[in-house]
């Protein structure tokens, strides 16, 4: 039985820096998508097992969820494409991603120390980022064959099979990469803000994006270079 | 449609139990449609229509005998009309089919439905719609191996044949065969129809038709709406019918038990993700790492040179 006894001085936090991370319209279109996102989820949801078709009340009934859901996934590619233009440039997959991947162990562990300065995102926000733009590009396709009331016949009913078969299993890819994404954010402390408000603390970037918090602090620097 | 009752019930679309099918009588009843007897008068089509109070658009002739072109949410059973020429007699022979669902022993339309109770399985084997618990979503389209199932544009709901359900559950048997002016169409139990059809068969194959045979395809489990054709080595000259019809194997994947695996992974990943939790604890922010991006803002404004000695987390 170990017992660390950890003192601490009582300083004020006069040290306490904020750095901008999203602007307004950027937390704005976030939450549309992620608002979005959750309805497809439960209205899918609600037509991919019986045990969960009670879900449909919250959509107006089994008709209502199958009018809407389809719906629910224009505005979410939309929402999706501006997020994806703001975003992509900064999620370039660079040689500390690949340190970052090697590491993974120290990633779960929380102990990042030891892991190379990261710029704007590391490498698993990266791969959440391509992988759903990649699903939801797949989600749309084949959600839009499989769209009956408009999209009746435009291709054979074995390519629809294809398309419902693959439609529900790239959902359930998708699901699972939200929760993934959802629970970085609850796990890491002071993320949602940057969200909610649109800041982080000095402390978190230099804690997980050192190297954005460097270039940020060399761009805010009066008269000096500004790079990237 | 429906005139029975949930005691009759046998299979229910996107229903984990079985329904309590006490009534059942243990007949399981069919249709028999010998081709070899039709004469493509369209009497059935019109008595569907009757009976089940269905009106159909007045069409366009395209040069076919095919009228409407297709099946409809009206048109529940349609003649369809194929020339073929025989290699072996060089006859051209008329063959014509009375096209409608085949009211599957295992049905693709009922296994695809994601709706609990808008499709049935009764015991005596009809395969039955139930619209008011339809939503039309066309999953059923995408079950059926033969291509029956049509969504209203009206009312987004799916129809096909009904095999007369109501009229089958007081006894009597479905409109078209009772219109059929020259007996092509028989009904009743699944027997009866089977020795009906054995008769039928070896007179066929006495008359030269040497692969005449009943279509009851094995790959749905049999049907309860089968076919005399003199032909039954190759039903596809029969405008399409399947050789050897069965539910898609992406149907019974995108329908299968992974749906439970895919749950479970869901359930699985929130689950996990609370315990990582429980057991890293929170990733948080540490006093040190405000002082040392404080520091990096600071030594930034003032333009120093030397980097200040990084603090240890």
């Amino acid at each position: 039985m170990a017992i660390d006894v950890e003192r601490t001085s009582v300083r004020p936090l006069v040290e306490h820096t904020v750095i901008d991370r999203y602007h307004a319209k950027a937390r704005v279109n976030h939450w549309v998508t992620a608002i979005t996102f959750t309805l497809l989820t439960l209205s899918g949801l609600a037509l991919f097992h019986p045990g969960l078709y009670w879900l449909t009340a919250f959509f107006g009934g089994g008709s209502g969820t199958r009018a809407i859901h389809p719906w629910f996934g224009v505005v979410l590619l939309m929402s999706f494409s501006l997020l994806f233009i703001q975003f992509w440039k900064h999620n370039f997959w660079n040689r500390d991603d690949t340190q970052w991947v090697k590491q993974i162990d120290d990633v779960v562990k929380g102990d990042e120390e030891h892991l190379p300065e990261l710029d704007k995102y590391n490498a698993g926000q990266k791969i959440v980022f391509w992988l759903m733009a990649l699903f939801i590009l797949i989600l749309f396709c084949t959600g839009l064959v499989i769209w009956d009331q408009y999209f009746h016949g435009i291709v054979t009913i074995e390519t629809n099979r294809l398309a419902a078969l693959v439609h529900s299993a790239i959902a359930i890819c998708a699901i699972l990469l939200l929760i993934v994404h959802v629970y970085a954010g609850i796990w890491v402390k002071g993320s949602v803000r940057s969200m909610t408000q649109g800041n982080v603390t000095g402390g978190w970037a230099w804690r997980h994006h050192r190297k954005w918090l460097r270039r940020e602090v060399r761009g805010a620097e009066p008269g000096g270079s500004t790079e990237g | 449609m429906s005139s029975y009752q949930s005691l009759d019930i046998k299979r229910r679309s996107a229903t984990e139990f079985t329904p309590p099918a006490i009534r059942s009588t243990g007949l399981e009843v069919a249709k028999l449609i010998d081709v070899s007897k039709c004469i493509g008068c369209k009497a059935c089509q019109s008595a569907c229509l009757e009976w089940n109070n269905l009106k159909e658009d007045v069409g366009v002739n395209v040069g076919v005998y095919d009228n409407p072109h297709d099946l409809t949410p009206h048109s529940w059973t349609l003649m369809r009309f194929s020339e073929w020429d025989n290699p072996d007699t060089g006859n051209m022979e008329w063959l014509i089919r009375k096209d409608g669902c085949m009211h599957c022993e295992d049905p693709g339309c009922l296994k695809a439905c994601p709706a609990p109770g808008a499709i049935v399985q009764y015991t005596n084997g009809i395969v039955d719609f139930i619209s008011e618990n339809c939503i039309g979503c066309a999953y059923c389209v995408k079950g059926c191996p033969f291509n029956i199932p049509r969504i209203s544009a009206v009312d987004r709901k799916s129809y096909k044949c009904t095999l007369c359900s109501d009229r089958v559950a007081v006894g009597q048997g479905p409109a078209c065969a009772k219109a059929c002016p020259t007996a092509a169409i028989m009904f009743g139990s699944k027997t009866d129809m089977q020795e009906q059809a054995a008769r039928r068969v070896e007179d066929l194959k006495s008359r030269g038709y040497a692969n005449a045979g009943l279509y009851d395809p094995a790959g749905v489990g049999g049907t309860h709406v089968m076919y005399v054709l003199h032909h039954a080595d190759k039903p596809e000259i029969y405008h399409g019918l399947p050789n050897d019809p069965k539910i898609s194997p992406l149907v019974n994947a995108w329908k299968g038990g992974a749906k439970l695996l895919a749950l479970g992974a869901i359930a699985f990943a929130a689950v996990g993700a609370f315990f990582h939790h429980t057991v890293v604890g929170p990733n948080k922010v540490s006093p040190t790492d405000e002082e040392n991006a404080a520091d990096l803002v600071e030594e930034a404004e003032n333009g120093s040179p030397q980097p200040e000695p990084t603090r240890a987390g």
